[in-house]
């Protein structure tokens, strides 16, 4: 690969936003037909780098060359032009308009008689062809499931003859078969002899997809390394800046002392289903322990945490707390008995983005107190505060909105909101998504030292590998039942999939 | 810096434009500001734009909490005419002879009607915050249903006439003074206070702006974001309700067709200028005060300088479109920016 000229070549990059210093001398090589991951924490500068080669910003200082010939693009339009293709971490197509609407917008085959509706469609399913998508593109984007939407997306981007494609984020919303799929088409791509640019979170994902890595840290270039050649841990030490204590990494839980499986749950399910939405379903949940729910994406666990807390109304099965029988028809009624939710989802169900941290911490506590029993903004600003300190929420001052804050430190806040009504038992649904690897480990302990308070915890995440090291047990879903129920000291990641590929149990 | 936190005060372009208004006036006309005492009653134009703003900034106190929770209620004129009308047939008087004199008597007790015509106007509330909250209907089709229908009901109510009061002490709610004061301002003045009161010292404030915000949120962070809207459009009722009844002890009559009319896109309108944004969340309810009292300035200015009446809804226009973006955080700093810019090459 040495003597292999770069397709794309970006060096020296600075760029200076009011107040910080975004990029400061960063590079990126991109080869033709590789798949080049770009890692870095959350602020490490790995949007503004995206965002200077495809022209949404210009850099201060630097050189951009495609090709060996050095361009600048002023707007997303003129990038495409060149050749250099995004596909954004929001999927933004018309959901209302057909799949080859969406792949061609724009740029619709002319006849005589206006748009020609037969080329539209042929070179649509042509278009998605590549990635080995078969569907009826004249339905509407919206009657398909996010991932081939994500394959439209895509399809968009490449149909402008790409020789780089980037994507931010694109398996986000995606569960592990979805992934596949899209990895399946990027490998596709890669013989073609296409470049992309793959920004991801998820570790796994980056080993399993990319040729080569690139960190960037604090908005400085830390290295490229070929992927095969850079162990995990080393890659997330080069991400955070610091040496990573391996056992942090290692299992947490189970070290504690169980408690006594004798004594009645706190919350007690017991054929807690749903029509359409969840197959009944028996759970207990015990003070001081951390019951996992493991499935894939779609298995039933944001839904199973919806019907507990009084979201979704089961149609069957019964509640019990502490033994006496409850009916938890509303998240206020389900507040009320000492339950908290923070859900999957973090931006529409969580925060109040224009609201301050302050507002947004006592939100919670305050609704329980109900609207007379207020309290004063004193008052509240020594609650936030409090929780700011306990929870190491990096701001400056807790007036600030909270949609400013970086996305750990909103999940922070959001924790700080349920930890604020002192509740008994917290639902964590995904409470690690879109956050780094730093916060994601502190966020895990905040977790573990509540549960080692005598909390009651039900934790759902997509990453199996965390649900296994924080949960004393797991609950396996499947298909939106559940399958089974193993000890956290006995499971392990292979065997868990078993389970859910029917192997076992 | 103090000028710099005025400037950047919510409340500083509102008042700002008011206070233009009234010099624009007052250079048109020197004696705008001046106030005399007649048979103890302050008399004036300051004083005459106050008391003619008293129903459209009652409503638009009404219409701040609704916005703040992400709706609108275009039904408030409507449902100052049904107030109205239900307030006038109960009083209407009838001639009658009592100690040898001829006065006019209340058909039903005075309090009644009034305590009835509010409640009537609470309803009328509570019917839109059902349909919103309750039915989930969009805000602006579930008040338009009001806004077309309660002209009939006013109508109904009234047998197709313009009913005529002639109970003396029912006029002195919107046009009597107490103590120089003109009465309607009072009522303002109780109705903002208790909404004071409310939003900033117990947590309705928090949670209007949450639901309106971010309902989802604000829902599974335990506020019953339903009984909220519902009273919210209730509230808003009430305040109409209100609004009605000086606008009818005004003119002395209720007319089901034309009492109210466009009352509810002036309400908008002075909440909108108050600094309240349209999509919800964030208030200011003396912002909306303000708002309302911008709005009769500027049309008592219009009517003083003389202005044709065939264009004066076209100058209303022009000044409220330039308000507005002067209001505009947006269009502020796109305007200095540019110029800096400008400067910047030169």
């Amino acid at each position: 690969m040495a003597e292999q000229q770069p397709i794309l070549q970006m060096q020296g990059i600075h760029k200076r936003f009011p107040g910080v210093v975004a990029l400061n001398d960063a590079q990126l090589r991109l080869f033709p037909g590789e798949v080049h991951a770009l890692m870095g924490q959350n602020g490490a500068g790995k949007s503004t780098l995206i965002k200077v080669l495809t022209g949404v910003e210009s850099c201060d200082a630097g050189s951009i060359t495609l090709a060996g010939k050095p361009i600048r693009a002023e707007s997303v339009l003129e990038a495409q032009a060149l050749g250099i293709s995004t596909v954004y971490q929001e999927v933004n197509l018309c959901l209302n308009l057909s799949v080859a609407e969406n792949i061609f917008i724009g740029r619709f085959p002319m006849s005589r008689f206006g748009i020609d509706w037969k080329t539209l469609q042929t070179k649509a399913m042509a278009a998605l062809a590549a990635l080995n998508v078969d569907i009826d593109v004249t339905l509407p984007l919206s009657s398909y499931p996010v991932a081939i939407q994500q394959m439209a997306a895509i399809a968009r981007a490449l149909s402008t003859d790409a020789q780089v494609l980037i994507l931010d984020e694109p398996t986000s919303s995606l569960d592990e078969d979805e992934v596949g799929r899209l990895f399946d088409a990027l490998r596709r791509l890669k013989a073609r002899g296409i470049a992309i640019l793959f920004v991801t979170h998820f570790l796994d994902q980056t080993y399993a997809i990319s040729d080569r890595i690139t960190v960037l840290r604090n908005g400085e270039f830390e290295g490229e390394y070929a992927a095969a050649e850079l162990p995990r841990i080393q890659l997330i030490s080069k991400m955070v800046g610091r040496d990573i204590d391996e056992a942090a990494f290692a299992r947490q839980a189970g070290a504690e002392i169980a408690p006594a499986e004798d004594e009645a749950p706190f919350l007690a399910a017991r054929g807690l289903g749903k029509l359409g939405s969840m197959r009944p379903i028996d759970l207990d949940i015990r003070a001081g322990q951390v019951l996992g729910l493991g499935g894939l994406l779609g298995s039933g666990r944001t839904e199973t945490a919806r019907m507990i807390f009084g979201i979704d109304r089961p149609d069957s099965g019964s509640t019990q707390i502490k033994g006496a029988s409850v009916n938890l028809h509303s998240p206020r009624k389900a507040i009320r008995e000492g339950l908290a939710f923070c859900s999957e989802d973090r931006k529409t169900e969580g925060i109040v983005a224009e609201l301050s941290i302050r507002e947004n911490i006592i939100l919670a506590l305050q609704a329980r107190r109900g609207v007379f029993r207020f309290l004063s903004v004193r008052q509240q600003r020594v609650i936030a505060d409090e929780y700011i300190k306990q929870l190491g929420i990096k701001t400056s001052d807790s007036e600030k909105p909270i949609g400013q804050l970086s996305g750990g430190n909103q999940q922070k806040a959001l924790l700080a909101r349920w930890l604020a009504t002192e509740p008994k038992m917290l639902i964590l649904d995904e409470p690690t998504r879109g956050i780094d690897v730093a916060a994601k480990l502190e966020i895990m302990d905040l977790v573990k030292a509540q549960c080692r308070k005598g909390l009651a915890i039900l934790f759902i995440s997509s990453e199996m590998s965390e649900v296994l090291r924080v949960s004393d047990r797991i609950a396996v879903l499947r298909d939106r039942q559940k399958i089974g129920e193993i000890a956290g000291n006995d499971a392990d990641e292979p065997g868990i999939f078993r389970m859910i590929a029917g192997g076992e149990a | 810096m103090n000028i710099q936190a005025c400037l950047r005060h919510r409340l500083f372009w509102p008042c700002a434009t008011l206070l233009l208004l009234c010099l624009i006036n007052f250079a048109f006309n020197p004696n705008f500001f001046d106030i005399e005492i007649k048979n103890g009653a302050l008399y004036g134009s300051v004083i005459d734009i106050l008391n003619r703003a008293a129903p459209v900034m009652l409503v638009a106190l009404g219409m701040t909490l609704v916005i703040a929770t992400r709706g609108i209620d275009v039904s408030v004129g409507a449902t100052v005419a049904i107030s109205g009308a239900v307030v006038a047939v109960m009083i209407g008087g009838t001639l009658a002879i009592q100690d040898g004199v001829q006065t006019y008597v209340a058909n039903y007790p005075m309090p009644l009607a009034m305590l009835v015509a509010v409640l009537v106007a609470l309803l009328c509330g509570l019917w839109n915050g059902a349909l919103v909250s309750g039915v989930g209907m969009q805000p602006i089709i579930a008040t338009l249903i009001l806004m077309v229908a309660g002209r009939g009901v006013a109508q109904l109510i009234t047998e197709g006439q313009i009913v005529t009061i002639y109970y003396e002490p029912f006029f002195f709610i919107g046009n009597g003074f107490l103590f120089g004061i003109p009465f309607s301002l009072y009522i303002v003045a109780a109705v903002l206070g208790l909404l004071l009161v409310l939003t900033q010292k117990t947590a309705l404030g928090l949670f209007i702006q949450a639901v309106g915000l971010n309902p989802t949120s604000a829902r599974f962070s335990g506020i019953s974001a339903r009984a909220l809207v519902l009273w919210v459009y209730g509230f808003c009722g009430v305040t109409a309700g209100i609004a009605g009844l000086i606008v009818t002890s005004n003119v002395k009559s209720a007319d089901g067709n034309n009492a109210g009319l466009g009352m509810e896109l002036d309400a908008i309108l002075a909440v909108a200028l108050g600094g309240t944004s349209l999509d919800g969340g964030r208030f200011s309810l003396m912002g909306t005060v303000i708002g309302a009292l911008i709005i009769q300035t500027l049309t008592y200015a219009i009517y003083s300088l003389g202005v044709p009446p065939e264009v004066n809804l076209v100058v209303k226009a022009v000044v409220v479109f330039t308000v507005c973006l002067i209001q505009s955080e947006k269009f502020r700093s796109m305007m200095f920016t540019s110029k800096q810019r400008v400067e910047d090459k030169s």
